[in-house]
């Protein structure tokens, strides 16, 4: 069992028999090809697999960015794939917080007013927000110069200002598309260091998109392995067996 | 996403792209200035040909005449006249009951007369005219030499211009001398006594001398007004020509009438209403009182169709311009949307909806719209005034009174913005429900 579940014991995400096709004229393409998966609430599951075999897509599907073609995809006892243009918007403004390997920060605001954007769209009262924006970039350890724009700041800063916006509205599942992919290695452990510790401090549960297995071996829970559109397999990391086993090693990770 | 929200970043984001927008702001803003500097044409002329009518007295006079008297006396058999007993007389009862009437600024007669001026001890034969008060606010006297009468019963006189040039080339120098009116005086005759209670009704004319000293020279025709037959090339106040009681050409007529000579009855009043649109209802209600009336608002109408038709196509003119610019909003935000697909993209990952998408670019549509209307009725308004000045100094190269040919009365400040705005959501439809539709995995896809 996972290390954590929500008080109803639901599992975060339940994916059931799901399929993305494109059709391209004539022939389709399969990006993602019945896929049945389970993310339980509070778990650190990495997506592997090779270029093109449908990461990506598995990812945009369940963040609610993209429609499956086929099966259910169920998150909070709804199924995404049943709901309304409008309430999906809204599933992806308060239960969903995605971070991408390009940051993808707004580059005419500042760092601040990029965090605090979800925060508009969610007509938080604007007295709370600046407390919320403080909040969420002490969470990711920035407080400095936050009055900058995002290109005056490093690739490691900037993404931590993307998660900084992902958090912000408090969500349940983060999703990042290779967060560590523009970054360099010691940026990128630092990175993931930063998702481990707000996975287990806010009772967060992340699904992140990796190209580099022994990183997602030492941070991730556990990790599901794609190739071709379809799930090859799922299998329980060291990192998540060394959790079961004591819970103080896991703040021990996070630091 | 809140209205406050959504302008707050529309206007981040049009300052970003600053020159383009201020390009297209400014599109817009010609485009209006177009619109409102033909329209203030057209309603400056319009107001200028009306207020030319309006002086005129043409549009919000009466002619009040006694209902007999367009009969005319005799005309009929004894028949008919008797079968017309309600006629009433047009006296100075009459007169007051008009004057009674609502929206009735005055009531006065026409009253002029030929007769001979005596200046520098020649002889001058002139009509003269009697000038109501009124006429002096009707805007005829504007650019006169001289002054208007200081009171209504001043013994003054206004000349004519080319009168006054018979009397004097250099007319200037007329002004404070003294010219002598001889006219003749009505009285009637003593009863005779002893004959009973019957009136004769007769009267003698006795010839008098009347004293004036000339206060000015105006160059229009004052008196040409609705009623005036003939023009009155010597004005003096309406007052003192009544009292002077002349023997005037219509009078004649009261000869042949059944009144009482002491009390004279007028052959015709003019009523003045307070605007043209008053002339109708004042018109019937005097029809009411007994008396014949009519007016000349026909015309003013056809001249109202006429300035419909005329502000029309000005309008169309000035629209083509604004048609323009609406190419160019719509161009504006097309770039945008190419430009901002990831920002879009990122907004609709972050949970924007469709809808706040669409409103985000329809706020940046009207904003802009709304910037190049208010830019745009104040570069119109100098356009007009720009017309305005260089007319007037062709005018006055013609030693000719300046005109305010154009006008930007408030609705069409009002309308101009609105209309801007408006054009401009309408040119945002189209790019806003685009980006609304924009697929974020698409859009966030590349770099
Ligand atoms: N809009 C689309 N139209 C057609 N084919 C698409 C579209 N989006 C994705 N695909 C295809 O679907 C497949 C899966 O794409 P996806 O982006 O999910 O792969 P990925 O595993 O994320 O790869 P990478 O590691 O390179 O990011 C690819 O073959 C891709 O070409
Ligand atoms: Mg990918």
């Amino acid at each position: 069992m996972p290390p954590s579940t929500t008080a109803t014991g639901l599992p975060a995400l339940q994916i059931d028999h799901v399929s993305r096709h494109y059709s391209m004229g004539e022939s389709s393409i399969r990006a993602v090809d019945d896929v049945s998966l389970v993310v339980p609430a509070g778990e650190f599951l990495a997506l592997l697999g090779s270029s093109g075999s449908g990461k990506s897509t598995l990812l945009n599907l369940m963040a609610g960015l993209d429609r499956p073609t086929a099966g259910s995809i169920v998150s909070g006892g709804r199924n995404l794939a049943e709901l309304s243009p409008l309430e999906l918007a809204r599933y992806r403004r308060n239960t969903v917080g995605m971070v991408f390997q390009s940051f993808n920060l707004l580059p005419r605001m500042t760092l601040e007013e990029n965090v605090e954007l979800p925060l508009r769209l969610a007509e938080v009262e604007r007295g709370e927000r600046a407390a919320r924006v403080q909040e969420a970039l002490e969470r990711v350890r920035l407080a400095k110069r936050t009055g900058h724009r995002p290109s005056e700041l490093s690739g490691g800063e900037q993404q931590r200002t993307a998660i900084a916006r992902a958090l912000v509205n408090r969500p349940k599942i983060l999703f990042a598309d290779e967060p560590t992919g523009n970054l360099d290695s010691a940026t990128g452990e630092a990175i993931l260091t930063l998702l481990r510790e707000i996975q287990s401090t806010m009772d967060m549960t992340i699904v992140m998109v990796t190209h580099e297995r022994h990183l997602a071996e030492r941070f991730a829970d556990r990790l599901a392995t794609m190739g071709d559109g379809k799930l090859l397999s799922t299998a329980a990391t060291e990192a998540h067996a060394s959790t079961q086993v004591t819970t103080q090693a896991t703040t021990g990770a996070g630091q | 996403m809140k209205l406050r929200d959504m302008t707050e970043l529309a206007v981040r984001n049009l300052r970003e792209a600053i020159l383009r927008n201020s390009l297209t702001t400014l599109g817009v803003a010609v485009g209006v200035a177009s619109l409102v500097a033909m329209l203030s044409l057209g309603v400056g002329l319009q107001q200028l040909a009306s207020s030319r009518l309006a002086k005129s007295g043409l549009f919000d006079s009466i002619f009040v005449t006694p209902k007999t008297n367009l009969r005319g006396p005799g005309a009929g058999p004894p028949a008919t006249r008797a079968a017309a007993p309600k006629a009433r007389p047009l006296d100075e009862a009459a007169r007051v009951e008009i004057t009674k009437l609502p929206n009735v600024i005055e009531v006065y007669p026409q009253i002029r007369f030929f007769t001979e001026v005596r200046f520098d001890g020649k002889p001058f034969a002139t009509m003269v005219a009697g000038m109501p008060e009124s006429s002096k606010q009707s805007g005829a006297f504007d650019g006169m030499q001289g002054a208007f009468f200081s009171s209504p019963n001043a013994d003054e006189a206004i000349l004519q211009i080319e009168f006054a040039k018979e009397l004097n080339p250099q007319t200037a120098q007329l002004i404070g001398k003294e010219l002598v009116l001889r006219y003749a005086e009505r009285q009637s005759l003593p009863s005779e006594t002893g004959g009973g209670a019957q009136n004769s009704g007769g009267f003698s004319v006795v010839p008098k001398e009347k004293h004036l000293r000339i206060v000015g020279v105006v160059e229009t025709e004052p008196a040409s007004g609705f009623g005036g037959f003939g023009s009155g090339r010597l004005l003096i106040p309406l007052p003192v020509a009544e009292t002077l009681r002349a023997a005037q050409v219509n009078d004649l007529r009261d000869v042949l009438r059944d009144t009482s000579s002491d009390k004279p009855a007028y052959a015709s009043l003019t009523v003045r209403v307070k605007s043209p649109s008053l002339v109708d209802a004042t018109e019937g209600k005097i029809k009411q009182l007994g008396f014949g009336a009519f007016s000349l608002l026909d015309a003013s109408k056809s001249m109202r169709i006429f300035f419909s038709v005329f502000d029309l196509l000005l309008g169309i003119f000035g629209s083509l311009a604004l048609a323009v610019a609406t190419l160019g909003i719509i161009n504006t935000l097309v770039m945008a949307i190419l430009e901002r697909r990831r920002e879009i993209g990122v907004l609709k990952a972050l949970g924007a909806a469709d809808s706040d998408v669409k409103q985000l670019f329809f706020v940046e549509a009207g904003v802009m719209g709304l910037a190049g209307g208010v830019f745009g009725v104040f570069f119109g308004w100098l356009i007009g005034q720009a017309l305005t000045l260089g007319t007037n100094i062709y005018l006055k190269r013609q030693d000719l009174p300046g005109v305010e040919i154009s006008a930007v009365p408030w609705w069409l400040i009002v309308g101009a913005i609105g209309f801007a705005l408006l054009v401009s959501l309408t040119a945002g439809l189209y790019p806003a429900s685009r980006a609304a539709k924009l697929n974020p995995v698409d859009a966030l896809r590349y770099e």
